[in-house]
């Protein structure tokens, strides 16, 4: 049971991780109807902006560890923004008129560019990094000597997703531009007729899921203390998948179905086997389509001719 | 006495200098933010495990400028050429006269492979090159019947290559059947993978059929890997028989086929057999393909990329062409794994990775969908291309994602920019790739 | 003759179709006689493409029977089957409001599409057509003659190897129809065949459907708004509003029914009895 209790509990943190990604693919997705492929690498470049903030940061001499993951929040968030801000400019909107394959195949281009820009730049070889935040809380102990901890990395990363996530929502539904993204994803044509600025609108959608993508690299870098070129890949497919089974298009469901695929994985790799965990989620990507193509949260499309 | 008309309106009046730095500084700008920590700061793991850094300002500082002076080049460059289609980069005469020399360029090209292994004879990287070259243009042309003719996204399509490649490896090193034997059996074994694969997932459009593709590629990529027991896991399998030629090895000893013929054994002989092994296969695709083209079923295949509502209208079983165009793709992409196989001798998981799926999804892309000489002409440009990289091998696939990138803004329909049709009365008119759907899956 | 013709092509019997909580189409029963032409008319979002899409198999309908009875074949319930079976089986063809041809394949390719079964069929499934068998090349030769007869009845057959895409507007609403008749179809169905001609080519696609019910025998069913072209041709009138049928009967008993007039000018029908009576 105790055991049992642990996987939740990290299945839970690994799931707020794939969310925060998700966000960024169904926000995109809904707005203006592509997969974004280069957005698992943003989440990986926001891993590295964190790594590389961090060593700066404590080798000029700060100490305070609240200061110090505040600031890398912010810088990270920051430059990994305008990384998205830069893909979507470059790839996407010279296309976004095009044929369907043609943003497709641009995004997978964005997307090896990215990922070999990272092993370019840093070397191919893993970062790791020193646990910056340390010490827990023993939740339960059993007799056989296995205990339930609730880390405080793990706290950290569930609050700050639950704060980026109230943030976020208040965003969607309160202010003007969460309105304009709104207008976008029902009908462009139209929202541009009414005055909304659809190219600005449609980069802020990029900026806020690059955005968050970068969280989560960050939350990543302090769970697993590494980061490497390649996770964006891996992760990305996995984030993908939270979103459809979520709801293509539902921001709560894009959390959900990080959640849910974060459990997944993690009960997969305690109870089953460790090897196959990457086929347990994409098989569960093909399922979701298959059987289940709107999600959980999603609306059903019906086709008109 | 008349008003005098502006002689400039506002529209016609090219952006000054002042407009062109101000673009530059603020891609500059933007470049210093996105390189400061990734190029500026190098870290690497130390020698005690922890992790170091060090500075690169230099690096970064003349990235910046790069990026400040490429920005003003590339402005120039958009007000010289004007709005799309207002100057022509090639003369009239000259393009009419490539026109001209364009009905020539199949026949030329395939005398030319022809004569590749005469002409080189004693170049061996060329030779290793022009059959690593056939082989992309074959897969090229596998996957060109799923993406170019019928419109199914397909990003998985190195799963099919892969199960090609180890039918065949297991079969020839577990029960020492011969490549002949085992070649039609990897195409029947990818095409029924292709079925199975396909019967679920046909039903899903467009962006949805492209990422479960993509899924089920890495799924077979992964379990090649950890399915040691079958595969060989990462360390593959070794020790693949190469093919011989009735039976005959071509080998230096007494039994092998320079003996047989009196000729001095050369290693190169082996070569220039896989050469035309290689050309035979992949001509064999190209005639399919073109005899399909023409058939009830290519028409289909076709039909379906333009409508597929319109083919359910007209009493066409919609699934079972998908079926069809993707087992027809799958059982090509079986036969190239399997020549591949006996090519190297040797295989591992690590040769079927997404980025060759991607990779023949642009050589597809970018040879204009549906056209085969387009398709050749692609693979040759990319995969030569990738070979100028040789010394550079980490620069390969980040140059090759600014192509892809550059490919799709400036050409997105490819190289050969229209359609043959396949049945006429009169004359075959080429339909320009405007009209053409891309299909939707 | 061995067999009588039956009168009725098709029943429809209280059909309806909802989409959540919207009833597009309310317990519409009517019937299309055998070559006949019958025309099924009402407002804009009265629901009649809804039950174009229920007869021909893109939606399912939610209650109701359609019931097919071909001469010398037997009765098909068309609410069972769906999608492509209903123009391979059933032979009920249809076209589109909004055009769907084939824009990237010439005017004989789209033709030639249409008879894909039977060149399948000749074809042997592909694989004796791939090696070439003479009846295979037989068989192609009479999908391009019947390809050929349709575009010269359409006066299309100079512009065969010309792309669909190309092709002017009227002509492609031409083709659609043509393409559909090389089915070779009991029942052809016409999603507003003439909506974006001018008068003479409504004319002349009045011509064309006339003919098409007399020398091919086929019986048509079409929805349309252009009322000139309804009158001209239709056997049978069919009028709907709001999901529901409020006529049924000749074109002229359905011209002169208040109900009618009243839907179609949005007022109610005391309204349309009075400004009918009062002579203006």
């Amino acid at each position: 049971m105790d055991y049992f209790a642990q996987q939740l509990i990290n299945g839970l943190v690994l799931g707020s991780v794939y969310g925060l990604i998700a966000i960024g693919y169904t926000m995109v997705y809904g707005i203006v109807g592509m997969i974004n492929f280069a957005h698992g690498d943003i989440f990986m470049i926001g891993g590295f902006i964190a790594m590389i903030s961090f060593l700066v940061l404590v080798s000029l001499g700060l100490t305070a560890v609240p200061v110090i993951l505040l600031l890398v929040l912010l810088v990270s968030m920051a430059i990994t923004a305008l990384y998205g801000w830069t893909v979507e400019r470059i790839a996407y909107r010279p296309l976004r008129h095009s044929f369907r394959l043609a943003p497709m195949l641009s995004a997978i281009g964005m997307s090896f560019v990215l990922s070999n820009f990272s092993q370019v730049a840093q070397g191919a070889r893993v970062k790791p990094v020193a646990p910056i935040i340390t010490g827990g809380y023993t939740l339960h102990e059993s007799g056989g000597g296995f205990a339930v901890r609730l880390s405080n990395i793990q706290i950290v990363v569930v609050l700050t997703t639950i704060v980026l996530l109230l943030l976020f929502t208040w965003i969607v539904t309160r202010t003007r531009l969460g309105r304009d993204m709104r207008a976008c994803e029902q009908d462009q044509t139209m929202a541009a007729l009414l005055g909304v600025d659809v190219d600005r609108t449609i980069s802020m959608t990029f900026v806020i899921g690059a955005a968050l993508a970068a969280v989560a690299g960050m939350m990543y870098l302090l769970y697993y203390g590494l980061v490497d070129f390649f996770m964006g890949f891996v992760a990305g497919i996995k984030a993908f998948t939270a979103a459809v089974l979520g709801g293509i298009g539902s921001l709560p469901g894009a959390m959900l179905g990080g959640l849910a695929i974060g459990l997944i994985e993690t009960m997969w790799s305690a109870y089953f086997s460790v090897e196959y965990k990457d086929v347990a989620a994409f098989s569960i990507l093909i399922v979701v389509l298959i059987f289940m193509p709107t999600g959980l949260l999603g609306r059903p499309e019906i086709e008109k001719v | 006495m008349t008003a005098a008309a502006p002689d400039k309106s506002p529209a016609t009046r090219a952006p000054g200098i002042p407009y062109i730095l101000k673009k530059a500084l603020i891609s500059a700008a933007v470049a210093l933010v996105l390189f400061s920590l990734m190029i500026g700061i190098r870290t690497e793991a130390g020698p005690t495990g922890q992790l170091i850094y060090w500075t690169r300002f230099g690096e970064l500082f003349s990235l910046v400028a790069a990026v400040f002076g490429g920005s003003i080049v590339i402005e120039l460059a958009r007000q010289w050429l004007g709005p799309p289609g207002t100057r022509q980069l090639i003369p009239s005469s000259v393009q009419s006269g490539l026109a001209f020399a364009g009905q020539f360029a199949a026949p030329a090209l395939l005398i030319f492979a022809l004569l590749v292994p005469v002409i080189f004879y004693n170049q061996r990287y060329i030779l290793d090159l022009s059959i690593l070259v056939l082989t992309y243009v074959m897969l090229g042309w596998g996957l060109n019947v799923v993406v170019g003719l019928a419109g199914l996204l397909d990003l998985g399509y190195v799963a099919f290559y892969a199960v090609g490649a180890y039918s065949y490896a297991l079969l020839a090193t577990s029960f020492g059947w011969s490549f002949w034997v085992c070649l039609p059996l990897a195409g029947i074994l990818a095409s029924l993978w292709g079925v199975m694969l396909g019967f679920p997932v046909l039903r899903l459009r467009g962006d949805y059929l492209a990422i479960v593709t993509l899924a089920f590629g890495e799924i077979i990529r992964l379990v090649i890997i950890n399915w040691a027991s079958l595969t060989g896991g990462p360390n593959g399998v070794s020790g693949i028989p190469r093919p011989t030629l009735f039976g005959i090895p071509l080998t230096p000893g007494e039994d092998g086929l320079a003996a047989k013929l009196g000729i001095p054994f050369s290693p190169t002989h082996r070569i220039v057999f896989l050469f035309y092994i290689i050309l035979a296969l992949a001509l064999l695709t190209n005639w399919v393909t073109i005899r399909l083209r023409r058939l009830p079923i290519g028409r289909a295949w076709e039909a379906l990329r333009e409508d597929e509502v319109a083919c359910r209208a007209l009493g066409i079983n919609t699934t079972t062409t998908k079926l069809t165009a993707f087992a027809t793709g799958a059982m090509f992409g079986g036969f190239a794994g399997a020549f591949f196989a006996t090519r190297q001798g040797f295989i591992s998981p690590e040769s079927f990775t997404f980025q060759e799926s991607a990779l023949v999804l642009a050589i597809v892309v970018l040879g204009g969908m549906g056209s085969q000489l387009g398709v050749a002409l692609a693979a040759i440009a990319m995969i030569g291309g990738f070979e100028l990289f040789r010394g550079l091998e980490q620069y390969r696939m980040l140059v090759f994602g600014v192509a892809m990138v550059l490919l799709m803004i400036w050409r997105p329909r490819g190289l050969i920019g229209h359609r043959a049709p396949t049945v006429y009365l009169k004359q075959a008119q080429a339909i320009s790739s405007d009209l053409v759907k891309e299909g939707h899956g | 003759m061995s067999e009588p013709i039956p009168d009725t092509i098709l029943a429809v019997d209280h059909l309806s179709m909802r989409f959540g909580g919207i009833v597009a189409v309310n317990d519409l029963s009517f019937v299309a006689g055998t070559r006949q032409i019958t025309a099924l008319i009402g407002p804009n979002g009265a629901g009649k493409t809804t039950v174009f899409n229920c007869i021909t198999g893109f939606y399912k309908p939610t209650g109701g029977r359609l019931r097919l009875t071909r001469e010398g074949a037997a009765e098909i319930a068309l609410e069972r089957l769906n999608d492509f079976r209903i123009s391979k089986q059933a032979k009920v063809a249809r076209t589109f409001q909004n055009i769907r041809l084939f824009p990237g394949m010439t005017a004989l390719e789209n033709l030639m599409v249409a008879q894909h079964n039977a060149l399948m069929l000749a074809s042997g499934f592909t694989f004796l057509g791939l090696i070439g068998v003479p009846s295979y090349r037989a068989a192609e030769k009479r999908a391009i003659d019947l390809s050929k007869f349709w575009l010269q009845r359409i006066g299309l057959l100079d512009r065969a190897d010309d792309a669909a895409g190309n092709l002017p507007y009227g002509d492609q609403r031409r083709l659609e129809i043509a393409r559909a008749m090389c089915t070779e179809p009991a029942l052809l169905c016409l999603d507003e065949p003439a909506a974006g001609l001018n008068a003479r080519e409504s004319a002349s696609l009045s011509e064309l459907l006339l003919s098409i019910r007399n020398e091919q025998g086929t019986s048509i069913l079409l929805i349309e708004h252009d009322m000139s072209v309804v009158m001209e041709i239709s056997d049978h009138v069919v009028v709907m509003d709001y999901g529901v049928k409020i006529a049924e009967g000749s074109p002229q008993h359905v011209r002169d029914d208040p109900k009618v007039i009243a839907a179609y000018l949005g007022a109610d029908e005391e309204e349309a009895i009075a400004v009918m009576e009062s002579g203006t």
